[in-house]
Order: C-alpha cells, then structure tokens, then sequence
C-alpha cells in the first residue's frame, strides 16, 4: 500500500484503527497470559511484599508479594471472557424479543417492550448488585446478570428493524415463496438487522468490562485469590499513597480495553451505518 | 389529549406494578435466605429458631402471598421493617440518605448541563475543527475512564499528596464545633471530589449527544433561510438552533436518571458518603429483604418520575407538542 493510500485511511478511519489495535492488544494479553507472565499470579511470596516496579517484577508487587503483571494479564483473561460471554447472552435475548415482538407486533409487541420499559426503569448496577449478593459471586454469575440486565436496547434495536424490513418487497417474496416464519426471521430479517446489532453489542462489551470492574472493587465479582483488573484495585485503594502501582495499572488497563471496545463500536458504526453522513 | 394522558397513565400504573414485580421476585427467587445470617452463625439456633424466625419476618408463607402482603403496605409507603438489628422502618432509613444522594445528582446534572450545552454547540460549529477533535478526545476518555480509579487518583493527589481536601466521609471530626458558614464550607469541600468525578462521567455522554444534536438542527432548511436572509451567524447559532438542539436534551436528562442513581453506589463507597448507595451496598452486604426491596423499588420509581418529568418537559419546551401536531411523542416509539 502505497504512502498516499495509508495516510489516507488513517485519516478517515484513524479512531477505528487505534480501537483494533487496543482490542487485538488485550486479546492478545489475554491469550498469551500463561507465556508472558513469567511466573504464577496467585504465588505468595513473603520476601517480596510491596516492591516497586523493577526488571524482575515489572509492575511491582502486592502486599502479599505476588507479581502484578502476572495478575494483570490473568486480569485481562476475565475482563475478556465477563465482556464477551455476557454480551453474547444479552444479544442473543436482545434479538429473540426485537425480532418477536417486531413481527408478531400486536399484543405480544406490546407486552415485551411494557417488560422493556420496566427493566429499563431499574438502575442496573442496583439491581445486579441485588441479585450477584444472593448468588454466589462467581465469574459465571456474574456474566449471567449482567447479560440479563443488559438486553433491553438492542431488544428495542431490532424490534425498529423488524418493524421496517416486515413491509419490504423482498420479504413479501419470501413469504410467497413459502417461507416458514422462523426462516423469514433468521434468514432474511436478522441478516438485515446485524450492523447496529453489531455496534450494539461491541459497544456492549466495553459496558460489561467497567461493570465488572466495578463489581469487583466493590469486593462482590471475582473473588479472591484470582485476580481481576477490579479487585487488584482494591488493594490500591488500601495502599493509597504508599504503592500508586496498584492502583495505576489496572486503572489504565480497564481505560485502555474500554476505550478500545469504544473506538471499535464507534468506528464501525462510521463504516457500516449508510444513513449517517 | 385525553387520550394520550389516560395511555400515559396506564403506563405508568403497568410500569409501575412491573417494577414491583420484577423486584420482589428477583429477590425472592434466588437462593439463600435473610435468616441464615442470624441463625447459621449463632450454635443455640436451631431448626426450630429458624423456622420462628422465618415465621416472624413471614418468608413461611407461599411467595404471591408475600407479595400481596408486601403490595399492600407499599401502597401505604410502608416498606415495612430493616432486618439488621436496629428494625426501624425502611421508610425511615432510606428518608435519612436519600436528600445526600438527591443533592449530589442534582447538582452533576446541574453543572453537567451547564457545561455540555457549551462544548457541543462550540463543537458543532467547527465540526473536524481543533476543538471539535480535542472535545472528541476527551469525550472517548470520559466514556472509558472508570468513575472509582479516577476517584482513586484524585483522592491520592488532592488528599494525600497535597492535603487540600478531607479523603472521605461528609464531615469533619469537629463538624460539631464549627459555626454555620464553616459547616456548609465543611461540607462542600468533603463533597467536591465527589461531585467533580460523578459530573466528569456523565459531561461525556452529555456533551457529545449535544453536538450531534446540534449537528443535526444545523443541517435543516430552516437554517439555511435564516442564513440566507442574512442573519449574524451568532443569532442562528443560539436563537434559531440551539433552541431546537436543546430539546432532545431533555429526554437524554430524564434518561440519566438510573445511571446517576446506580453510580451512586459505587461513588459512596469510595467517599464514605452516607448515602442511598451507601445503605444499599450495606443493605445487600446483609441480605436485609425489606431494605433491599425498599431502595430497589425507589430507585426504579425515581427514575420513573425522571422520565415523566422529562416527558411533560419536553411537551412544555415543545409547541409543536403542546399544539399536538406532534401527537406521538417519544413514548410510543420506544
């Protein structure tokens, strides 16, 4: 590619490129966690408690002595695995009740965006602290309530979808030709509807890394001794003014995923979305 | 009309019995059980102490039954007793922490106002221009910048470092002590980080929805013909599109509410703000039923109110509403 052609895409989609380049970085942390880290997040090691960044621990040490940078990269592991597993949950429900109530419209229509309004009406964080305090604070948990409070605004996304491509000639067609109902949904309408979902749901992931993060520095997501970018938090808090990298580093770390997922969901919606000028 | 506020009221009462629902039940389903604390910790408890005591707080009793009972005192605002050993009333404790947590989500959505309507309108005026990049920036590091390290790191600078400000809490030790104007400055200091980091996390949102909307009212006819008879561009900017850009703002605003009210769990813990959030993190902390139940249904109604108030607004700033030519509102599209 020419120098020309490249300053030009930096240019027009600069924001998107740095949004990849954030997201691949953490996927590639995350992947490589066991390689890179050098040695086991959850050793204790009495001889090192508090140490500041040096060559052998690069980002220091915590007051039990154990690496950092090692329990930032298995940090990484878990934000990646919260965002992704509990964004697929909230758009897979998402969809099923945009595209249900979308084409059903009527009665149906009207009871699931009345459930949407009242779900909606809950501030999220009260109501997935509620219901993460009665379960057992684990990962899987935690993915779970934050992709069953998190579907409402693509349900919503869809449904306007639906409503519009229903009347469109090509699904007429489909319908003449004898499509089944549930064939119209998935083959034609949802292809049609994926690009906001799509940016919905990048976007999404970014929300679902700064709530668990929060989660976790509150002491009720991951637990103890495994390590999350939330909870090493929390040690920097109890070090305040006497180890500022605990509390730097996975700051900047849940800045830098966030921001990345950000950028990407931004950036495609720049790409995909025609109607925007 | 009529019509249109009896379809509004029905919402409202769906919503509302929706929210109570939602509620009871999420909490009434999942596993463990608020007696355990007292019981499972203490060796004299046995099977039949728990079972007085489930008899006592009435969880024996089939869960529709429970929630009728508890639907019945709520229309009463009675949200019935705290669990924890002090049992006083929800109602009582929830009314001593919510105007800390009010106060403080007024004034950010206050200075969120007052700031975000500026830097949009500035940088949609330039659109690509210098500012409108730099505002871009930081509105990208707004949205990703988790409220509680941002605390974290002001704390560190201003209260450690620099000993300008109180760490945490509301008051000074000899808040008692002090005359009226230095406990209202005692005060504000102790809530200035607070409010400085709560108004930074939503200015992102805020500002950047303005500009697109005034993007947006910049792009119609009618400001092309105020243009092209010749009007200075300052009247155009604030009289003819900022009026117009200004509405949806309104919605965005009611919209904030839950965000506020749920980020206010996290802003109080950091600050040992005695707060709503703060007695819902404890409150789920010791499984209290009713004072769970009690700050989850409020919070949810406040944000309903929040977007009623924002509703009727929005009618009273619109005439093309209050005239009904615009006789769907943003309601029914939802």
């Amino acid at each position: 590619m020419s120098g020309k052609k490249l300053r030009y895409l930096f240019a027009a989609h600069g924001l998107l490129i740095l949004g990849i380049f954030l997201v691949s970085g953490m996927a590639l942390a995350a992947f490589l966690a066991p390689w890179l880290a050098g040695c086991d997040p959850l050793r204790i090691d009495q001889n090192a408690i508090l140490l500041s960044p040096s060559l052998v621990h690069p980002l220091g040490t915590d007051s039990l002595g154990r690496d950092v940078w090692a329990r930032m990269l298995y940090g990484a592991r878990v934000s990646l695995q919260v965002g992704l597993v509990s964004v697929g949950i909230s758009v897979s429900i998402g969809t099923s009740v945009g595209l249900i109530a979308g084409w059903f419209r009527g009665l149906i229509d009207e009871c699931l965006m009345r459930f949407v309004d009242i779900m909606l009406c809950f501030p999220a964080f009260f109501l997935i602290l509620a219901v993460i305090a009665f379960l057992e604070p684990s990962l899987f948990n935690i993915m779970a309530v934050i992709g069953l409070t998190s579907w409402m605004g693509t349900a919503r996304l869809v449904r306007a979808e639906t409503l519009s491509l229903r009347e469109r000639e090509f699904i007429q067609a489909a319908r003449l030709s004898g499509a089944g109902t549930v064939r119209i949904l998935l083959r034609h309408i949802l292809p049609n509807a994926a690009a906001p979902v799509l940016v919905s749901a990048t976007l999404g992931v970014a929300g679902a890394i700064l709530t668990e993060s929060g989660l976790s520095f509150l002491g009720i997501g991951v637990q103890y001794p495994n390590p999350s970018w939330g909870n090493i938090l929390i040690e920097g808090k109890e070090t305040l003014g006497v180890a500022w990298w605990l509390s730097l580093f996975p700051g900047l770390a849940i800045l830098f995923a966030v921001l990345g997922y950000n950028l990407l969901g931004e950036g495609l919606r720049d790409l995909l979305d025609r109607r925007s000028p | 009309m009529l019509r249109r506020i009896l379809r509004k009221i029905l919402w409202i009462g769906i919503v509302f019995i929706g929210i109570t629902l939602v509620g009871f039940f999420v909490i009434h389903l999942a596993p463990g059980s608020p007696t355990d604390l007292q019981t499972t910790m203490n060796p004299l408890a046995d099977a039949q102490a728990q079972e007085r005591l489930a008899a006592f707080y009435g969880l024996d009793k089939p869960l529709y039954e429970q929630y009728a009972l508890w639907l019945k005192r709520l229309v009463q605002l009675d949200f019935g007793n705290s669990m924890g050993s002090d049992s006083r009333p929800v109602t009582e404790k929830i009314a001593e922490r919510l105007p800390l947590t009010l106060w403080i989500n007024a004034a950010t959505m206050l200075l969120t106002l007052l700031l975000s309507v500026p830097i949009g309108v500035c940088a949609a005026r330039k659109r690509g221009g210098v500012f409108d990049k730099i505002t871009t920036l930081i509105v990208f590091l707004g949205f990703a910048l988790p409220g509680f390290w941002l605390s974290l790191l002001l704390m560190v600078q201003f209260s450690i470092e620099l000993q300008w400000l109180p760490l945490s809490g509301l008051v000074s030790l000899d808040y008692a002590s002090l005359s009226l104007p230095e406990k209202a400055l005692d005060i504000a200091r102790h809530l200035l980080l607070p409010i400085f980091v709560s108004t930074f996390g939503s200015l992102a949102g805020m500002s950047r929805f303005m500009r697109a909307s005034m993007l947006d009212v910049l792009r119609s006819d009618f400001i092309l013909t105020a243009r092209a008879k010749g009007l200075p561009e300052r009247l155009v900017l604030f009289r003819h599109a900022l009026a117009n850009a200004l509405l949806p703002l309104i919605t965005i605003l009611g919209l904030s509410v839950p965000g506020l009210i749920g980020g206010s769990v996290i802003l109080e813990y950091i600050f040992s703000l005695p707060g709503m959030g703060q007695l819902f993190y404890n409150a789920v902390m010791a499984r209290d039923y009713p004072l769970i139940m009690g700050n989850l249904v409020l919070g949810a109604v406040l944000t309903l109110a929040g977007n009623l108030l924002a509703d009727f607004a929005y009618g009273l700033a619109d005439p093309r509403i209050r005239s009904g030519l615009l006789l769907d509102g943003k309601r029914e599209e939802g």
